[in-house]
């Protein structure tokens, strides 16, 4: 058994596809017309045979205020992992996107949390090989 | 109007001022992450919540809300009242 696709809500399946494939770089693993909506699924480009992420459309009249929720309090829905999460940051700033957490080192891993412009806040993670040390200052 | 040394009278909401100090226009989430990553306590996001209800009606947080996110500054004004009602004298030896 492989963990093959996670779903995510997204406000508007176009625009999500623009923002996964443009700014964050992946590739679409599957878009099937279905009716009003597609199966629309994107991929790491250089892990064809990875997880796939699903755009799913927000047609539940539950996960409005779900999302909404979760937004409101700065929660990120899903996490993405990156080799050098200020890297990342500047260059996905430079392209206009939003961070509501900018780059913050928690020792053992170094996290930043950004707008996917349809509806989720996305976190990225680096993880830094060091030992978690709660109680004491972040570098 | 919670009374400001009432707000100030709890270790997690003395914590989260030090947290809030660190950067302006933080979400819950980056505040539980920052207690539970660098300080090591892991209240309940309710509980954080409500600690930050007392810190906002003694006004030592402000809320505001842009575009789907509710972001938490501190505001340490309410302070100056305790230094200007004690205000610095050290007793003579």
């Amino acid at each position: 058994m492989r963990i093959q696709t996670v779903s995510i809500f997204v406000d508007d399946q176009q625009r999500a596809l623009d923002f996964y494939t443009g700014p964050l770089g992946f590739a679409v693993a599957a878009d099937v017309p279905l009716g009003e909506h597609r199966w629309l699924t994107v991929v790491d480009p250089d892990r064809p045979d990875g997880t796939q992420l699903s755009l799913e459309p927000k047609g539940h009249p539950a996960v409005g205020p779900f999302t909404e929720a979760l937004a409101s309090d700065g929660i990120p829905f899903c996490q993405l992992g990156v080799d050098d999460v200020r890297a990342e940051h500047d260059r996905l700033t430079a392209l206009g996107v939003t961070f509501t957490q900018p780059p913050t080192d928690y020792g053992p891993v170094i996290v930043a949390v950004l707008d996917d412009t349809c509806g989720n806040l996305v976190q990225l993670a680096q993880p830094t090989g060091a030992a978690a040390r709660p109680g004491t200052e972040g570098a | 109007m919670t009374d400001v040394y009432k707000a100030l009278a709890d270790e997690t909401r003395r914590t989260l001022l030090d947290v809030l100090l660190e950067r302006d226009e933080q979400t819950l989430f980056e505040l539980c992450s920052t207690l539970a990553m660098r300080h090591g306590l892991t209240p309940s996001r309710q509980a954080v919540s409500q600690h930050l209800d007392v810190l906002e009606q003694a006004g030592l947080v402000l809320t505001e809300r842009r575009g789907r996110y509710k972001l938490h500054t501190i505001d340490t004004s309410p302070l100056t009242q305790i230094a200007e009602r004690w205000p610095d004298r050290k007793a003579l030896p």
